[in-house]
């Protein structure tokens, strides 16, 4: 039985199903996480992300379908899930009027470590994750990378066997989200199990071994970033005119040579398009550019890039119901 | 189902005491580092004892028994019932922060969050009533019963409070925000205040309300209060408390705890 339990993938859903009145949160997902890989749940704002954690983390319960988390059923087994799992991110906090110190040792007694035990590994954790230096400091007063890195260190108490992080840079300025990347990255080269939700496909294709693309509840795509990207066909080709009048002529020669409509990114007068075999069409694309009087500033293949992926999957850009910038503070807590 | 249903509980007996303390000492630290919320709740009821002793206390007719002797032990319930609906604020404030999704997500004892909150609750309420007494004493209050009644008379109002806690924490579960938490308790709060023995004595209401005013646990609570207080006969009213005070809690507590685990 043990034995069995060991080899089982820690992450296993099937199915899953769960709906908020009228609204379909997940319809059906299925995904599994093997050991010691990072699996990246890609998605808007509104796909199911945070919901698929709430359920994996013995939060909620699905309306239909089973998941197992290190072995035990998230519905049926929630106490022998709990004590093998870590949650940080926006579906956990850290308590602001508690200091640095007492919230890890809170935790560590919540798990009902022995007191000294608490305080050694709150210790161990503050050093670990740069906190020392605040560890007597409220943590309402931290800033929002180090409430991240103190939430992370929260759910990392017990040695979780599978580390749950919904949207972990979520509203941190460019300087924490790095931050939280290089301290991610230092917990899967450790062989840490990770389901790792984020809204950012640049976050999925740095931190990621697979990802998975979910979508109005659906999962649309999943596998490496290198797989995602060649499903769209391959490379893109790019043209930058010199003139934008000739923008439209450049967009008439696209049409023609791609595999797919050419997008047009008129302020930065370039057209690109979904080529198959780019490198052979190169030298024609040229020639009919040349041919229809178009002068070109610039031109090249290149891979596309991970918003294209969602585009062409989805047919909707990624972060289409949520266009502000990933520097944005959230407000309260949502659902989805 | 049925045996994670047997852990569930196998894990509030063992856990259930342990956890409601490490979150007890949680929210007792929250208190002391917010001492402008100290001070100001604490400044509130004193201020009440001031001001029925001052203003009313010649208006009104309490037979023998000196107005503050009266008052005290009202005024005294009144401060443990706002108390309790800080129960509900608490937990809602803790809800929408986020905060109850670290602890769900524990190996924690269910009921430990909401005990540990009711327990710090109680023990403020403690805290302010002792206060209260010393205040009511510069004043003219004095205990003529036993030191068993001076002992026990506090303590009957801790109990109480901790009945009524577990009312707020229902709806400290249920409300979105603390705000409405705070607004919603004194739609409960001011009838059960007034239609009572706290102010005055019940016997000058309309027949049918003194009914209500008699029955209602917060007159038995006072009644029982000011017999441990004036060392009278306090035995019935006692009786009385114990058995709203066992009601509310058998009641509110599994229904409480109900929220708490299905709240998302």
């Amino acid at each position: 039985m043990q034995a069995a339990r060991q080899a089982d993938p820690p992450v296993v859903v099937r199915g899953i199903r769960k709906s908020f009145g009228d609204v379909q949160a997940l319809d059906g997902v299925s995904l599994t996480i093997e050991a010691g890989s990072v699996l990246g749940l890609l998605g808007p704002n509104g796909a199911g992300k945070t919901t698929l954690v709430r359920i994996l983390t013995t939060l909620l319960d699905p309306d239909g379908g089973s998941a197992a988390v290190a072995g035990f059923d998230v519905q049926r087994q929630k106490t022998q899930v709990r004590p093998r799992i870590g949650l940080a991110g926006q579906s956990a906090a850290v308590d602001g009027t508690l200091t640095g110190r007492e919230n890890l040792e809170m935790v560590a007694r919540l798990y009902h470590m022995p007191r000294r035990d608490a305080a050694a590994r709150a210790d161990a954790l503050l050093r670990r994750f740069d906190l020392l230096e605040a560890a007597e400091r409220q943590a309402g007063v931290y800033s929002g990378g180090m409430r991240r890195r103190l939430d992370l260190a929260a759910s990392l108490v017990a040695d979780p066997q599978v580390l749950f992080l919904d949207e972990p840079t979520t509203g941190l300025d460019p300087h924490g989200r790095l931050e939280m990347w290089a301290v991610i990255r230092e917990l899967a080269s450790a062989g840490a199990t990770v389901l790792l939700t984020t809204q950012y496909l640049e976050e999925a294709d740095q931190l990621a071994d697979t990802i998975v693309v979910i979508d109005h509840g659906k999962v649309i795509a999943q596998g490496t970033a290198a797989e995602l990207k060649s499903r769209t066909g391959g490379e893109f080709l790019t043209v930058r005119v010199s003139d934008l009048a000739m923008l439209d002529g450049a967009r008439r020669v696209l049409a023609a040579a791609g595999d797919g409509e050419p997008v047009v990114d008129a302020a930065a007068g370039a057209v690109s398009v979904a080529v198959s075999n780019g490198a052979a069409r190169l030298a024609g694309v040229v020639r009919d550019l040349d041919a229809a009087a178009v002068a070109i500033a610039d031109v090249g293949l290149r891979q596309p890039t991970l918003d294209e992926v969602f585009l062409s999957l989805t047919g909707h850009r990624a972060a289409s119901d949520d266009a502000a910038p990933p520097g944005r503070p959230r407000r309260g807590r949502r659902r989805a | 189902m049925m045996t994670d249903a047997l852990e569930v509980l196998r894990a509030e007996a063992r856990y259930g005491l342990v956890d409601a303390l490490q979150l007890w000492k949680r929210n007792l630290l929250a208190y002391r580092r917010q001492p402008d919320l100290l001070v100001f709740s604490t400044i509130q009821p004193v201020m009440f004892v001031l001001l029925f002793a001052y203003v009313f206390g010649g208006a009104i007719q309490t037979g023998s028994i000196a107005y503050i002797d009266f008052l005290l032990p009202g005024i005294l319930v009144q401060t443990v019932l706002f108390g309790s609906t800080q129960t509900g604020v608490g937990l809602a404030e803790d809800i929408r922060s986020g905060m109850i999704d670290r602890y769900r997500a524990l190996p924690m004892a269910r009921s430990a969050v909401i005990a540990g909150r009711i327990l710090a609750d109680a023990t403020r309420n403690l805290f302010v009533m002792v206060l209260m007494i010393g205040v009511g004493f510069a004043i003219g209050f004095r205990f003529h019963g036993s030191v068993a009644g001076v002992v026990a008379m506090p303590l009957l109002g801790v109990l109480l409070g901790l009945a009524f806690s577990w009312i707020s924490a229902v709806i400290g579960t249920s409300v979105k925000r603390a705000e409405t938490a705070q607004v919603a308790s004194f739609v409960w709060i001011f009838p059960l205040v007034f239609v009572s023995s706290i102010f005055v004595p019940v016997d000058t209401m309309p027949d049918w309300l003194q009914v209500v005013a008699e029955n209602s646990p917060v007159t038995r609570a006072v009644n029982a209060m000011r017999g441990l207080a004036h060392g009278t006969d306090a035995r019935e009213p006692l009786l009385w408390t114990a058995g709203w005070v066992v009601g509310i809690v058998t009641v509110f507590a599994p229904l409480a705890v109900w929220r708490y685990r299905t709240v998302t």
